[in-house]
């Protein structure tokens, strides 16, 4: 199990303060079906999503991107117990969407990146290094139901 | 070869136009050291990097975050032939430095963390998407030479 020290729980804790849910959860999903276009098969009802412009202005993302943000706020809450938190989550990508696990890897750097750009110097390295080891934790969490 | 369209040149020599190496270098470079703790071991010969304040202003740290980022600026000047621009570099990096080249990565993703910082919400979707395809190609050419 991933131990986080208390220092690491503070960290984690004032990142997410600064962080809109309702702005960062679209941004980063728009970012991760722009920078990493293959990511566009999971979303086919989405409708366009195929250009840059399209994916910024689509609301079927940028609900989904709040979605995605809303349970990494139960990870937030539950920092010791994120593998059974997210348990549900993993199996229900891993039977239904069938999405291929490398992708949480990349949308977990977008989210970051997200954050970068939203509290800039606020992210520094020390912070960043905890806010990664946070994600990490989420990242395997997520793997935990795949076979 | 890599083909650039004409957005991904004009965003390149943007960011890099703009870009203070002096500033980006040393905060690139002491970011991965602390994010990354494993990459101190190729700077056995800079003194202190024990905590994250004594790398931040540690002086041989900043030096060297110029240095590669004047390197960076190379591949800058020649898009088109950044393979053949690094080759020398990469043999460098292989038989001389012995560094492992997954770590090349690492730093490009410190970078992208620097940039989007200072960016702010300029770091759009489609400049990331750019900039992280610069990254690849120079991480990829740095890592050519290697047996």
């Amino acid at each position: 199990m991933v131990k986080f020290t208390e220092k690491e729980r503070s960290t984690i804790r004032a990142i997410w303060e600064k962080v809109n849910i309702d702005e960062v959860g679209p941004d980063a999903l728009a970012r991760v079906l722009i920078v990493y276009p293959w990511t566009e098969r999971y979303f086919g009802t989405f409708g366009d999503i195929f250009t840059a412009s399209a994916v910024l202005n689509n609301d079927k993302v940028r609900a989904h991107g709040k979605v995605v943000l809303k349970a990494l706020d139960e990870a937030v809450k539950n920092v010791d117990n994120i593998k059974k938190t997210y348990a549900y989550l993993s199996r229900l990508h891993y039977e239904v969407f069938h999405v291929d696990p490398d992708n949480f890897r990349l949308l977990a750097d977008c989210i970051t990146i997200a954050i970068a750009c939203k509290v800039k110097s606020a992210l520094d390295p020390q912070v960043q290094a905890t806010w990664k080891k946070f994600l990490s934790a989420v990242v395997d969490a997520m793997n935990s139901q795949y076979y | 070869m890599v083909e650039w369209t004409d957005f991904e040149r004009a965003t390149i020599q943007d960011i890099f136009g703009k870009m203070d190496y002096e500033v980006v270098g040393p905060a690139a470079l002491s970011r991965c050291l602390v994010v990354y703790p494993w990459t101190q071991r190729y700077f056995g010969g800079f003194g202190n990097l024990y905590n994250a304040a004594a790398i931040a202003s540690n002086p041989m740290v900043a030096a060297h975050g110029k240095v590669v980022l004047r390197g960076l600026d190379r591949a800058v000047r020649n898009m088109d032939d950044i393979k053949g621009t690094y080759a020398e570099l990469s043999v460098l990096h292989s038989e001389k430095l012995h560094v492992d080249p997954d770590n090349f990565k690492l730093l490009a993703d410190c970078l992208t963390i620097v940039v989007a910082a200072q960016l702010g919400k300029d770091f759009t979707g489609d400049v990331q998407a750019a900039f992280q395809k610069f990254l690849a190609v120079v991480v990829s050419s740095l890592g050519r030479q290697y047996h």
